[in-house]
């Protein structure tokens, strides 16, 4: 792998930019690997490359039905946190917090992580003691989480809506500064370009149609590019869990619903950290382009079609502009819709299934990418080890039935109340 | 630039733009004000800060972008080519300091070599907090325009409509389509994006009776039909459900009406889309500049707006459509220099040309053009393998054309490659839609290649990419359409690569080494063209799109002033404070008066369920997990409810009013998902059920009355004997009819009077009047709070979270031994009864105030056991106690604990009890 | 935003409506537990056709049953549920 560095950007422009090398390969897929992802996306790439670079394995094949990145991972609100009131919830995405803020180095490759702040709004007296219930869970656990009075909320976001008499009006925030965002294509692709370079197969336009059965045992896939053989699959599919989890004969506690997104034309900076709020369902931050990227609830029905309800964005623009009136003149200049897997207690499942050999990483609703770097992670412990990290141990297919859930907003199997 | 074809006597409207004043004439775009006044240079590109002009004539503009309007209606990132001229219109260049002619960002073009395509994914390495002081940079070089940072003081309009034929486009094709469909019964409406109809024909006049037009639109009012202009069909839904934008006023007017734009939804028996094709640009080295404009823009500025933007003028073109623009250039009064042809073959068009004494090359390619900041100096081409070079101010550029398929594509359709035109056309849909005219039969072209230096030869121009850029993101292995796109962020600008995809396909097709479609092509969204924040918020931009619930009662309370509560949509008294009392203090009296007095409060908002028929009982006890059947006439009792995974979800009680009739209560908080758990019990699970379970949370109101001198209270209102705790009996107050229910939830004896909520106030009146000279008063929310965790009563969404069960809640022994509620399957689950689950305990202080939400934990630093779910005092007594959740609750009362808040630097030392901290043995509630 | 035909009240939009769950999640009031816990956190979720509950919230109130295609959102049927239509 050629080094990225400021170096190099001035020999290629020198050079006409002639030195460069693909930032991954395009290999044949082989007849038989040790480890097999299913997916190309964030999770799957980042799983891929923690195996390779933490557990030393080579034999690894990621096998994406499209184009590397191009799932949720190439259309999401790309906020960053781990600002979660139960326990295992942010200790895990706390680990990937840490993984977040050496990552470009990691990598070499610049994710563009910005811990510009997570900052969660109050808007009574009762959300300012759930926000601090929220951030002293946190802290007693050591994450960083800081209550902010009125005015340090108007000072750090100087065009929210702070009168009195708003609908619902600012009595205060939670931020949690090392939080923020991060570009999400370069995190897709960093992980792709590290994988790769340590002998991971990166095996695009390669959807999988079956699995191989020995007995009840998975021992490899059947693709649009033939047969391969596997010692271990994982799948990693988020919206398409379900999908893939079905050719093995399973069923997920997981119900795929859309989630809308946008962004808005870019202008000269104007909002500085990511606004969410504990009463309202948006989110509002600004990309390094400009852009104002917002997002809402996800629609509450079932789809794959990765097109939503009007009227559901309209409301959560509805609620944006009620937070920062600015936005109102702004234009909407791209949406986009992921196919998300809803699960049945807002948490994810990354572990063990019924099925030997077979692992499942999926269930994240719509918080999957903050959580790619802490997913990968212990995704690739669970697969190179056969058990999972104690990180992603709670998050077990069979908690359901068992009665472990972990459930955030305690609205129980029906994500429609999430 | 004005041209002979414009009287400037009829530039009556005065506008600014950069501080100078210009006129304008009626109809003008902006661009075309611009360029009447001899303004070539608009805006900077986004990247390298490159002058820009007008390069088009429509809403494919991608670098004449500007800031129109001031305060709270400015509009930054409007197209020059999309604002028509009003008396008064204020324009604004953008991305340049300190002005548009002297920009110090144009030394990134100095820089350009290393800011090539992701660059920013090659450096900037190190901490984050480096990476951020990076960004602080990059921030402010990017983004065009500024947003305005004053309240908008316009209104965004929502409306629904309902058609049989919804035609999008007033050219020629749409025009003859909803003539055809209205004169034909049908209800039509049709819809094009600019100020007047016509389209294709404004330019091109000649091709058709100049009447047609007003004759046709005319027509089609006549048969019913409804046009709407300035009106952008935005988005294809399901359904045939189409959303359009509607202008009423443009960026920065004042609008007569108060209503800016307006957002429909409409219903569409079938769409037929006549949206026409978009020009493509060529790529030849510095094709960004201002005096390169594309031909059928040129050619519009000279027909529609009687402005000529070149006198020397150069046409390239691979098509046909381009030699129109020369005829009219020249009419005009302008010299045709040069048309290039890059086709081989002199057409029947270049044949007529050149018999008209205009210079036609064939096998003709531009190469690179030079100029100034405003206009052009010269062009040069490549003609049959020579460099030729002319002196020009405007090269007109025809590359053929790109239908407008998105509409169709967002409707789920397919598309077909036309060889001859080079272009996507629409094939199968999913829906109801067809398209027809130039959008389904675009001209046919000659494929060029770009015979000029890479670098230079730009694609998408709003985001500074070049060829070369296509090119790198190739060898770095962003092959897939949509990697180049994200990489090199080509089709990402305003302009939605409109001008851009087509070349980047091509460009990736050569490198592919495969056609065009086998290519790919990237996705269609919504929205057409940028869409207004407002518009989409509409009225719910004010409030959140969130209604105010009043109590029924609102007006007696808010004459006294209370300190209200938010809880959710509702707004309920929170306190009512007597002279100077603060919060707290008006709480404190309160809830002194209820333990020993007497307190009137509304409980309006709980939930309220009427259930009655013979199956009334069983159906109760599908609901309830406690037994219901047990309950005499007259008597109630406390329950609570599952869902289906055992997980306790709401609680309330239950009164018998008769054998068969019950009323059950419940949350406030949980009413709306009781209502539907209800309905859904009802009408999907046990359909069979005769009973009736009808939602009377609005019909009733509700007043407590609580206090030891709660019983004489009632007695003098009902002028009877009260009925004892735990019963109910209907009776009258002040003549209205009403039901008592005596049941507390503060602890002492109390009574809830449920009353129809149209006739509430006489009731609620004679009760006040009777505390009143009981010596008592009014309570609100806060008080309530105080009473109830003292005595240990639950709150829904405080100790019921959503994660407890009723063995977490100590209320197993409540739970109805024969079975078949709902959740009982559910509770079976083996790790619902496993060690280290939370468990409701009370917390009492040995030092320090307990604060509410804090966490649990045995030593300094320690993580978290559990959490203090309410916090409140002894009222009578005083000293902290709270309710909480903790680990193995049960088994550790006794433990000292430390309540922890590190957020609000506040701690306690807390030793876990029961949570009952006042009249365990109920003597509170006996006469 | 689809248009959904209530049994009761004809074509009506989308926004009317909430969905509710899936017929497949329904857990039945005589369930043994493993069948309910089976059906609450184990389904199918298709890429395909699903019957889904749906209810017409903001117009008659009635619960209906929706066979509907995920990916193309194409309604093959709509019917009513409740005593009402009980045969």
């Amino acid at each position: 792998m050629s080094r990225y560095s400021a170096l190099g950007l001035l020999r290629g422009a020198l050079n006409g930019q002639k030195h460069w090398q693909p930032a991954w390969r395009d290999p044949e897929p082989k007849a038989h690997y040790e480890i097999i992802i299913i997916g190309g996306g964030g999770h799957g790439l980042a799983t891929a490359y923690y195996l390779a670079k933490v557990h030393g394995l080579r034999n690894i094949a990621v096998l994406e039905k499209g184009w590397l990145g191009g799932g949720n991972t190439g259309r999401n609100t790309t906020i960053v946190r781990s600002n979660y009131r139960l326990e295992p919830l942010h200790n895990f995405y706390e680990f990937g917090l840490k993984l977040w803020h050496g990552l470009s180095d990691e990598l070499n490759y610049n994710v563009m992580f910005s811990p510009r702040g997570a900052m969660f709004l109050g808007h009574s007296d009762a959300d300012m003691v759930k926000l601090a219930e929220r951030g002293d869970a946190m802290r007693c656990d050591g994450i960083d989480a800081d209550l902010m009075t009125r005015d340090e909320v108007a000072k750090l976001e100087p065009l929210l809506d702070m009168s009195r008499d708003a609908r619902f009006p600012i009595q205060g925030g939670l931020i949690q500064r090392r939080g923020g965002s991060a570009r999400h294509d370069a995190v897709a692709w960093g992980y792709a370009r590290g994988a790769d370079s340590l002998g991971v197969d990166i095996i695009q336009k390669c959807e999988v149609t079956g699995f191989v059965r020995d007995g009840n045992a998975v021992v490899g896939v059947e693709t649009t590019r033939g047969r391969i053989g596997a010692g271990r699959v994982g799948i990693c599919v988020a919206g398409h869990s379900g999908h893939v989890a079905a050719m093995a004969g399973l069923k997920l506690p997981v119900e795929s619903q859309t989630l809308q997104a946008m962004v808005t034309e870019g202008v000269k900076p104007m909002i500085n950290s990511v606004i969410m709020s504990q009463s309202l369902h948006c989110y509002i931050s600004q990309s390094d382009k400009g852009g104002i990227v917002f997002g809402g609830d996800p629609d509450n029905w079932p789809s794959y079609a990765q097109r939503g309800h009007p009227m559901v964005m309209e409301g959560a623009v509805a609620q944006g502009l009620a937070l920062v009136p600015a936005l109102s003149r702004l234009r909407m200049v791209r949406t986009w819709s992921g196919v998300t897997d809803m699960s049945f207690d807002g948490a994810p499942i990354i572990g063990e299934t019924p099925v030997p050999n077979l692992y499942i990483n999926g269930g994240w609703c719509y918080g999957g990418f903050k959580a790619t770097p802490a997913s990968g992670w212990t995704y690739a412990h669970t697969l190179a080890t056969g058990k999972p990290h104690p990180l992603n141990a709670p998050f077990s297919l069979d908690r359901f039935e068992r009665g472990a859930t972990i459930d955030e907003t305690g609205s129980g199997p029906m994500p429609n109340s999430r | 630039m004005s041209g002979p074809l414009r009287d400037p006597k009829g530039a009556t409207i005065s506008f600014s733009f950069d501080g100078k004043t210009y006129k304008a004439r009626a109809g003008d775009t902006l661009a075309a004000a611009l360029l009447a006044n001899g303004v070539g240079l608009v805006g900077r590109s986004f990247k390298y800060h490159r002058p820009r002009g007008i390069m088009t004539a429509g809403i494919e503009e991608p670098n004449a972008l500007v800031t129109v309007g001031e305060g709270g209606r400015a509009e930054p990132n409007t197209r020059a080519t999309d604002v028509f001229v009003y008396d008064g219109l204020i324009a604004r260049s953008q991305n340049r300091w300190p002005n548009l002619s002297f920009d110090v960002g144009a030394v990134f073009s100095l820089a350009a070599p290393m800011l090539g395509a992701g660059f920013y994914y090659k450096t900037f390495f190190g901490s984050a907090k480096r990476w951020m002081f990076y960004e602080y940079f990059i921030r402010k070089a990017a983004g065009l325009g500024n947003a305005p940072t004053k309240a908008d003081p316009d209104r965004f309009s929502q409306r629904a409509a309902f058609c049989d034929v919804l035609v999008v486009g007033g050219g020629p094709a749409g025009l003859q389509a909803a003539l055809e469909q209205a004169e034909a019964g049908k209800r039509v409406i049709l819809v094009e994006q600019d100020s007047i109809l016509g389209a294709s024909l404004i330019r091109d006049p000649q091709e058709l009776d100049p009447a047609w037009v007003a004759a046709t639109a005319a027509r089609i009012r006549a048969a019913g039909g409804r046009i709407l202009t300035r009106t952008t069909a935005s988005g294809y839904w399901e359904h045939d459900l189409v959303t359009l934008t509607q202008r009423l006023a443009e960026p920065g007017e004042v609008p007569p009406s108060g209503v800016t734009q307006r957002l429909w939804h409409v219903r569409a028996g079938q769409v037929i889309l006549a949206t026409g094709s978009i020009e493509r640009p060529i790529a030849f080295a510095h094709n960004d500049r201002p005096g390169v404009m594309l031909s059928q823009a040129a050619r519009t500025y000279v027909r529609r707006f009687g402005v000529l933007p070149g006198k020397r003028v150069v046409i390239a073109t691979n098509n046909d459509d381009a030699y129109k623009t020369a005829q009219a250039l020249q009419d005009a009064g302008a010299e045709i220099v040069a048309i290039l042809d890059a086709r081989p073959d002199f057409s029947n068009a270049a044949v007529g040309a050149e018999s008209a004494g205009l210079p036609v090359w064939t096998n003709a390619v531009p190469s690179s053009v030079t100029g100034a900041r405003h206009c052009l100096s010269g062009v040069t081409a490549i003609v049959d393998g020579q460099s030729k070079h002319w002196k020009a101010d405007l090269i007109a550029v025809s590359g053929g054309f790109t239908p407008v398929v998105h509409l169709h594509m967002q409707a789920g359709g397919s598309l077909d490659w036309n060889e001859a035109a080079q272009a996507f056309v629409p094939a199968v849909s999913r829906q109801n839609v067809t398209t027809i005219g130039g959008a389904a039969n675009p001209d046919p072209v000659f494929p060029v290649t770009p015979v000029s230096n890479p670098k230079k030869s730009f694609i998408d121009f709003q985001n500074d990419v070049s060829l070369a850029d296509v090119d790198l993101a190739w060898a770095e292995g962003y092959r897939s359409v949509e990697h180049l796109k994200r990489y090199t962020t080509l089709g990402m600008a305003t302009d939605q690569g409109k001008l851009s995809n087509m070349a980047a396909l091509g460009r990736l097709a050569e490198k592919q080494g495969v056609s065009i479609p086998e290519a790919g092509l990237t996705t269609f969204r919504p929205p057409y063209t940028p869409v207004s924040m407002g518009l989409i918020a509409g009225a719910g931009a004010k409030n959140a799109g969130a209604h105010v619930r009043r109590l029924a009662l609102c007006d007696v309370h808010a004459a006294k002033n209370p300190i209200w509560q938010p809880l959710g949509y509702w707004f309920r008294p929170r306190a009512y404070p007597q002279g100077q009392e603060t919060l707290a203090q008006a709480a404190l009296r309160e809830a002194k008066e209820v333990r020993t007095g007497v307190g009137m409060t509304d409980v309006s908002t709980l939930a309220k369920f009427e259930v009655s028929g013979p199956d009334a009982t069983a159906f109760l006890e599908l609901i309830c997990a406690t037994t219901v059947s047990k309950l005499a006439v007259g008597r109630g009792r406390y329950t609570f409810m599952l869902r289906e995974d055992g997980i306790a979800f709401d609680d309330g009680t239950v009164w018998r009013l008769d054998e068969n009739r019950y009323l059950l209560t419940s949350s406030t908080g949980g009413a709306d998902r009781m209502a539907t758990h209800i309905s859904y019990v009802r009408q999907y699970l046990c359909p069979q059920l005769k009973v009736s379970a009808v939602n009377v949370q609005e019909h009733y109101a509700g007043i407590a009355i609580a206090g030891p001198k709660a019983k004489a209270v009632m007695d003098a209102l009902i002028k009877a004997d009260s009925p004892r705790h735990m019963s109910t009996v209907p009776a009258d107050i002040a003549g209205v009819p009403v039901i008592v229910l005596a049941a507390s939830y503060s602890g002492e004896r109390a009574f809830e009077v449920y009353v129809e909520a149209s006739i509430a106030a006489p009731v609620w009146a004679a009760c006040e009047a009777e505390v009143t000279a009981q010596g008592g008063c009014l309570y609100g929310l806060e008080a309530m709070e105080f009473l109830r965790i003292e005595k240990g009563h639950l709150v829904v969404g405080g100790e019921v979270d959503g994660r407890m069960t009723p063995m977490d809640l100590a209320l197993d022994k409540m739970l109805n031994k024969a079975g078949g509620y709902i959740g009982a399957t559910g509770l079976s689950r083996p790790a619902l009864a496993e060690p280290g689950r939370r468990q409701l305990v009370g917390l009492e202080a040995i030092s320090g105030d307990i604060p509410e939400g804090a966490m649990l934990i045995t030593h300094k630093g320690g993580s978290p056991h559990g959490h203090v779910s309410a916090a409140a005092f002894r009222i009578l007594e005083g000293g902290s106690v709270a309710l909480g959740q903790l680990k193995d609750g049960f088994s550790r009362h006794g433990e000292e604990l430390i309540a922890s808040s590190p957020t609000r630097g506040q701690e306690a030392r807390v030793r876990v009890v029961h949570p009952h901290f006042y009249d365990t043995a109920g003597e509170r509630y006996r006469d | 935003m689809m248009q959904i035909t209530c049994p009761h009240c004809g074509p009506r939009a989308q926004s009317e409506f909430i969905y509710e769950r899936t017929v497949d999640s329904v857990v039945p009031l005589d369930a043994a537990p493993e069948q309910a816990m089976a059906a609450l956190f184990s389904r199918t979720n298709p890429r395909g056709v699903d019957e889904e509950i749906w209810r017409h919230t903001y117009g008659c109130r009635a619960w209906l049953i929706m066979t509907r295609h995920r990916v193309t959102n194409e309604i093959s049927a709509t019917r009513a549920v409740g005593p009402e239509a009980l045969p």
